[in-house]
């Protein structure tokens, strides 16, 4: 007995070695390349000279570049937020619908297209020219075209629907594992719908909403191809600046310091959801100092 | 008296071709301890759903206080539900659970807490209540579900299966828990189950039902002495059924002796019975095991109301305080026959395995079920 169990455990840490070796290679070297390059002198055509500045961090604080930071959280956050206030209805409805297997498929299907192209194919669709606004004039609802794309409600709309599906099915997952008849205990005893849902089926789903957030928050953050395609000049977030300083500027030690500003404010956004819900669950069960004295006897 | 009345008229819902519920009708007095019984599948928790507002009917009404309660949503309604599943709140504490209702309305804290700390007490449950439920055994989370159910002080507290995932012997504890709970409380209890058992044990009046219809109504007694139809006999209890042809009937001669002809007996059988039965009508006929006599030897005197058959036991079941026989008759029907012990046997029962016996029973102890149609 004794002996199968040690080598269980040891075959156990064995089979995980392709993974720490994947991790290893694909995000801890190239983590650590960025935080190097990003405490270097940028080489005169691209890459760098090997010799320690803070002059990356220094061009970090220019105005400009502060705006667009700003700009990149605040587009980020509206987008997630949006995201999620429509993934969690989709989300419930699908976890009740008798379909599942097709309301499934039908989020799974636009993946089987190119992201540029889903990107292109909105182009088409909110351009002056445009179906939705053709179609508008047609009905003469309008009579000019709308400013719909090169701006930011275009970039907000299609960051949510390039990042809705990640929302949706965590939320789906978690919502398909709920036991409704709670719901129904929440309505017995006084709980309307809206309350019963809030109070009842929000905290039980919970893993599942930070999941959906952490899946939408982070790409989003980073996102460039969208605000380069269907935002104006006003639209750029780090990730189009992290490009340009790579590709046209060749600042490689600047374009390193913002990745590592991304993905630290990624980190520490995802950090804070995390530590407020466990916060809020620990609270929850503190409510009566008073009484949790008498509970103890 | 605390509670409602219940009224339930003329109650059918259908989900598809598939019916629940037909036609049901039941009146259920304020402060009852009523029990819906029957197999599952036969539409009690469905009725019981309706009553909650969780399904509304697809014609018929609902009354309660004979005030028309179906238009109203399940929160409105002064009735509260303890779930076979017990449907505890699983990210709130046993406290919170029980919390749940009164917090819903805004009530003062203190208050709030000396009530649960209340009904907490009533259900037995004063220690563990800040541990989540997943952590409590299954008939602690029962009383949570109870305290939770009770604390808003419903008019009618409805139960739906509530002992099912317990065992055997916490099941009888709980039951007995439950009906000192009504006695102290009063308000109308609705209980279902398909265990009857339970069902007789506690109830005031129990509605048996099948296939979405109600059976028959009545107090534990009517149920199981004088059940209205071959299911309800089956249904409730253990008992020999048989089919017969009444033979002689004379209500107002013989003392009501009427003699049924059996074809599974091969024999003619005494019953007594008060209604005017024609010669020639097809009933069932049924008496309960308990109520046969089972002895070696041939009974000395044997009135002429006694029937009396003689078999060989084919099987007996010994359980401490009876032995239940199966006996083969000489006609190849196999009768059972429970017999209590009352007294001390340090040598086992006498009756054993393929012994030859003598079973009897008095006119009086068996009951015509039904008359039925041909």
């Amino acid at each position: 007995m004794m002996n199968n169990r040690k080598r269980e455990i040891r075959l156990g840490t064995t089979y995980s070695f392709p993974m720490g070796i994947w991790l290893f290679i694909f995000f801890l070297v190239p983590l650590l390349i960025i935080i190097l390059y990003s405490f270097m002198k940028k080489g005169l055509y691209g890459g760098v000279e090997w010799e320690f500045s803070l002059a990356a961090y220094r061009q970090m604080f220019n105005p400009n570049f502060m705006r667009v930071l700003v700009r990149t959280i605040v587009v980020s956050v509206a987008a997630t937020f949006f995201t999620m206030l429509l993934a969690l209805p989709c989300g419930y409805a699908m976890a009740r619908s008798r379909n599942q297997t097709l309301l499934l498929a039908l989020i799974i299907i636009p993946f089987w297209t190119n992201s540029l192209i889903r990107i292109y194919a909105w182009i088409a669709i909110l351009s002056s020219e445009g179906f939705l606004n053709e179609t508008l004039k047609f009905f003469h609802i309008i009579s000019e075209s709308l400013p719909l794309i090169y701006n930011q409600g275009a970039v907000v709309t299609v960051l949510i629907y390039m990042y809705i599906p990640f929302a949706i099915l965590p939320i789906f997952t978690t919502i398909d594992k709920f036991d409704f008849q709670l719901l129904e205990a929440a309505r017995d005893v006084g709980a309307n719908k809206t309350r019963a849902i809030i109070s009842v089926l929000l905290p039980n789903i919970r893993s599942g909403i930070i999941t959906s957030f952490i899946f939408t928050f982070i790409p989003i953050f980073g996102a460039y191809t969208v605000p380069l395609l269907v935002g104006g000049k006003d639209s750029y977030m780090i990730g189009n600046i992290i490009v340009d300083q790579v590709t046209k500027t060749r600042n490689w030690p600047l374009a390193s310091a913002f990745s590592l500003i991304l993905t630290l404010l990624s980190t520490l956004g995802v950090m804070w959801m995390m530590v407020s819900s466990a916060k809020e669950r620990s609270q929850s069960g503190k409510k009566n100092p008073s009484f949790r004295q008498g509970g103890n006897l | 008296m605390k509670g409602y009345d219940v009224q339930i008229e003329n109650v059918s819902r259908a989900y598809g071709s598939f019916k629940a519920l037909d036609d049901v009708s039941i009146d259920i007095k304020k402060g009852e301890f009523f029990s819906l019984l029957g197999p599952s599948g036969c539409g009690k928790t469905t009725l019981l759903r309706i009553i909650a507002g969780f399904d509304s009917p697809d014609t018929g009404i609902l009354l309660f206080d004979g005030k028309e309660i179906l238009s109203q949503p399940p929160e409105k309604r002064h009735v509260n539900t303890v779930f076979q599943s017990y449907a505890l709140f699983p990210h709130l504490t046993v406290y919170e659970n029980v919390a749940f209702p009164l917090r819903l309305k805004k009530i003062d804290k203190n208050l709030i807490d000396s009530k649960v700390r209340e009904y907490l007490h009533l259900v037995q449950l004063d220690s563990h209540i800040h541990k989540k439920p997943g952590k409590l055994s299954g008939g602690q989370k029962q009383r949570v579900a109870i305290a939770r159910a009770l604390i808003n002080e419903p008019s009618v507290l409805l139960l739906d299966e509530p002992l099912s995932a317990l065992d055997a012997k916490l099941r009888q504890n709980l039951l007995v828990e439950l009906d000192h709970l009504h006695d102290q409380i009063g308000i109308t209890f609705i209980y279902v189950t398909h265990d009857q058992s339970e069902a007789l044990s506690v109830s005031d009046r129990i509605a048996v039902m099948n296939q979405g219809k109600v059976l028959q109504v009545g107090t534990p007694y009517e149920i199981y002495e004088s059940p209205a139809t071959d299911f309800v006999a089956r249904f409730i209890g253990e008992t020999n059924l048989f089919e017969a042809t009444v033979v002689n009937c004379d209500p107002y001669e013989d003392y009501f002796m009427t003699t049924l002809d059996i074809p599974a007996l091969n024999s003619l059988v005494k019953v007594t019975d008060y209604d005017n039965l024609e010669k020639g009508q097809r009933v069932s006929f049924t008496v309960r095991p308990e109520k046969l006599k089972i002895t070696g030897e041939r009974p000395n005197k044997v009135g002429k109301d006694i029937n009396l058959f003689h078999g060989i036991v084919e099987e007996p079941i010994y359980s401490g305080f009876q032995s239940k026989y199966y006996v083969l008759l000489e006609n190849s029907t196999v009768i059972k026959v429970i017999q209590q012990h009352a007294n001390y046997m340090d040598e086992g029962p006498e009756i054993d395995w393929k012994d030859s016996v003598f079973v009897s029973w008095s006119a009086e102890d068996g009951y015509i079920v039904e008359v039925v149609d041909s």
